[in-house]
């Protein structure tokens, strides 16, 4: 069995707020006449296994405040995690030594969603691109303008436009822009955030087979995270779907298109709109996203969930192979 | 019968300093009662200052320098800022993509929503109130009663599009624009929106128009398509026809360009090049410069033709079906 490349174990965000003092002490007074408080924490991501082998295409898909880009930025490694661990070839990145950790996030590189906001508005492309590698000692002496062109070229960019500003490119070119930023440094894993959803549907179309090239090119594996369903199965070898910070189903992308299981992933792929789907009702699944600060208390889908039954309130549903390499987090899976 | 709108060879214009941009360029189109158009473009084609025009609110340096906008046979732009208040929000309503450009950060909910009711009906304050709580619970917000008195930032940004619609909603508008209204909203809650603005047009007998960028969207929701690009509408007709045979190489570049409609991990269809700036329009066709089947034919304006029954395009060379 290879090692994956990128395995989670555990992988856990939470957001908070800590206290002061008065705050402290007013909660504990609290506490003692027997009020219930919450803490005011976000389980952001909870609790999330996954592995990635080398040369895959996963995508990771979910509505807004799911996680999906939180767990996104750990992987990417500009985010700490709260708990748990993630492996390089095998190895806990927390461990590592310094310069091996350096080495190792430079290999891991992330594309964001807003091309507007990613690049500074105040250095030109060649910077942008070039300073990275350049800091790294990438780029042989002398060797600056050569290295920058070719990094342009490589995302479709024309290195005659290299002395100009980000405001100066349509959204498409400053999303190429962040495509060479990351490529510069030479990595081989890329965590791809929304990297599309901001685009026309002409540019979006250029954008995903630039991924798909480089992907033949350079032997990249990627983490592509979208809440576009459509977007994620034409690019994914295997789809996870995310619900509330936890993982509810993870299969190959064709399984979880024709087969799947867990009822939000069913629930999900019903609503998507097609352009085959002509005419129809549009069917809703009832309730909207609970609140992160307060989920619901065992399967985190249960109140929306038409099949939920009493076990589903109490105890939340572990991830586990249901099918070869199909996995999903419903207690429906354990009745006969 | 006539339609609940029809426009005629609009033109609006925004006059800057680095010159005039045509957004909107000679576009004719008509909604009937019940009808929904689906008003279909990239950012810039003109979409929705379409929709702006319609509703008088072009601002300067933005002008409607021709054409005109029937309102059940009425040109609007003959009409007193008076009379278009009266029909604005009362007879033609629109939603926009932000909620928030229909709601105000600062008032409660019910306060704005009396206040819009109030505007054109003679009603007193709590009958105004209870229609505002009915429209409220029509588009599926729970307890209305309670969200009443909270204001905008209390609801999540599904439930603010619900409260917009509401108010878009309040008196039956005859004509509705709906601009991109759930494309930032998730797709569990997009289909929510869409479910209720589908059923509330349909008793009503609403005229549409759904202005997105979105195929998918309109494929489910639209009678009727028209396609914009750089000002004009390029292609218009049946929703089945011009998606399952589009003549138009914009459109059929468009349609190839949906992921679900491409192999998995094969290159997409995509259209070369990127958008033009409304500034610097080649002359003639403006898709001409991303266009496979362009030829010295193109350098001149297309003319909108009807290649097909029934069939809008503005092409010199529609992708006709080759006769067996």
């Amino acid at each position: 069995m290879t090692v994956p490349m990128i395995e989670l174990r555990g992988l856990s965000k939470r957001f908070g707020r800590s206290y002061d003092a008065a705050e402290r002490m007013s909660r504990a007074v609290a506490r003692r006449f027997g009020a219930r408080l919450t803490d005011d924490t976000v389980r952001a991501v909870d609790g999330v296994d996954l592995s990635v082998m080398r040369g895959e295409v996963v995508g990771l898909a979910g509505e807004s405040g799911c996680g999906k880009s939180t767990l996104g930025r750990m992987v990417a490694g500009i985010m700490p995690p709260s708990a748990g661990q993630i492996l390089w070839n095998g190895q806990d990145v927390a461990t590592l030594p310094p310069d091996r950790a350096k080495e190792v996030r430079l290999k891991v590189q992330m594309i964001f969603q807003d091309p507007y906001a990613s690049l500074n508005p105040r250095l030109r492309v060649a910077e942008i691109v070039g300073e990275a590698p350049r800091v790294h000692g990438l780029i042989a002496n002398g060797g600056f303008d050569e290295y920058v062109d070719q990094q342009l070229r490589q995302a479709g960019l024309d290195p005659a436009y290299k002395r100009r500003y980000p405001h100066q490119f349509s959204g498409g070119q400053r999303q190429r822009i962040g495509i060479a930023r990351a490529l510069a440094v030479q990595p081989e894993f890329l965590v791809c955030d929304e990297a599309v959803a901001a685009l026309d549907v002409s540019i979006q179309a250029q954008i995903l087979n630039l991924f798909m090239e480089l992907r033949r090119t350079l032997n990249l594996t990627y983490l592509f995270i979208s809440h576009d369903l459509g977007v994620v199965e034409h690019l994914s070898d295997r789809v996870l779907i995310m619900y509330l910070g936890r993982i509810v189903e993870s299969a190959a992308t064709d399984q979880v298109f024709s087969h799947a299981n867990h009822p939000y992933t069913q629930a999900l792929l019903a609503q998507v709109p097609r352009i085959e789907a002509r005419k129809r009702r549009f069917t809703t699944i009832k309730g909207e996203i609970p609140s992160p600060l307060s989920p619901p208390a065992g399967c985190h889908f249960h109140p929306r969930c038409p099949h939920a039954f009493e076990r589903c309130t109490i105890e939340a549903p572990v991830l586990r192979e249901i099918a070869p390499g199909h996995r999903s987090a419903c207690h429906l899976n354990d009745q006969g | 019968m006539t339609a609940t709108i029809e426009v005629r060879n609009l033109r609006t214009h925004f006059f800057t300093r680095d010159g005039v941009v045509k957004a909107v360029d000679d576009v004719s189109f008509s909604v009937a009662s019940g009808e929904v158009l689906g008003l279909v473009g990239e950012s810039g084609s003109g979409k929705s200052v379409t929709g702006f025009s319609i509703m008088g609110l072009v601002d300067p340096p933005g002008r409607i320098t021709g054409g005109s906008i029937l309102y059940q046979g009425k040109d609007l732009a003959g009409l007193s800022e008076r009379t278009l208040r009266m029909l604005r929000g009362n007879r033609i309503a629109m939603i926009f993509q932000d909620p928030m450009v229909t709601l105000n950060p600062v008032l409660r909910i019910d306060t704005q929503m009396i206040e819009a009711v109030r505007a054109h009906a003679p009603v007193s304050h709590s009958q105004a109130r209870t229609q505002a709580r009915d429209a409220l619970g029509m588009v599926g917000i729970p307890s209305p009663e309670e969200r009443l008195s909270a204001y905008p930032h209390q609801f999540s940004g599904g439930m603010r599009q619900r409260v917009a619609i509401a108010i878009a909603l309040l008196h039956n508008p005859d004509l509705l624009i709906a601009d991109e209204p759930t494309t930032a909203l998730d797709v569990t809650i997009q289909a929510q929106i869409l479910a209720e603005v589908q059923n509330l047009a349909a008793r009503n007998g609403t005229a549409l128009i759904w202005i997105t960028h979105d195929l998918s969207v309109i494929a489910g929701l639209a009678d009727r398509i028209a396609v914009m690009y750089a000002g004009r509408i390029v292609e218009a007709g049946e929703s089945e026809a011009v998606l399952d045979r589009p003549l138009h190489p914009y459109t059929a570049g468009l349609i190839g360009s949906v992921p679900s409609r491409n192999r998995r991990g094969e290159a997409l269809r995509q259209i070369p090049g990127t958008t033009p700036s409304l500034l610097r329009l080649p002359p003639g066709c403006a898709f001409r410069t991303r266009c496979a089947r362009t030829d010295a034919m193109c350098e001149q304006e297309p003319p909108p033709a009807e290649p097909l029954p029934g069939r809008m395009a503005r092409c010199f060379h529609p992708l006709l079906p080759v006769p067996a």
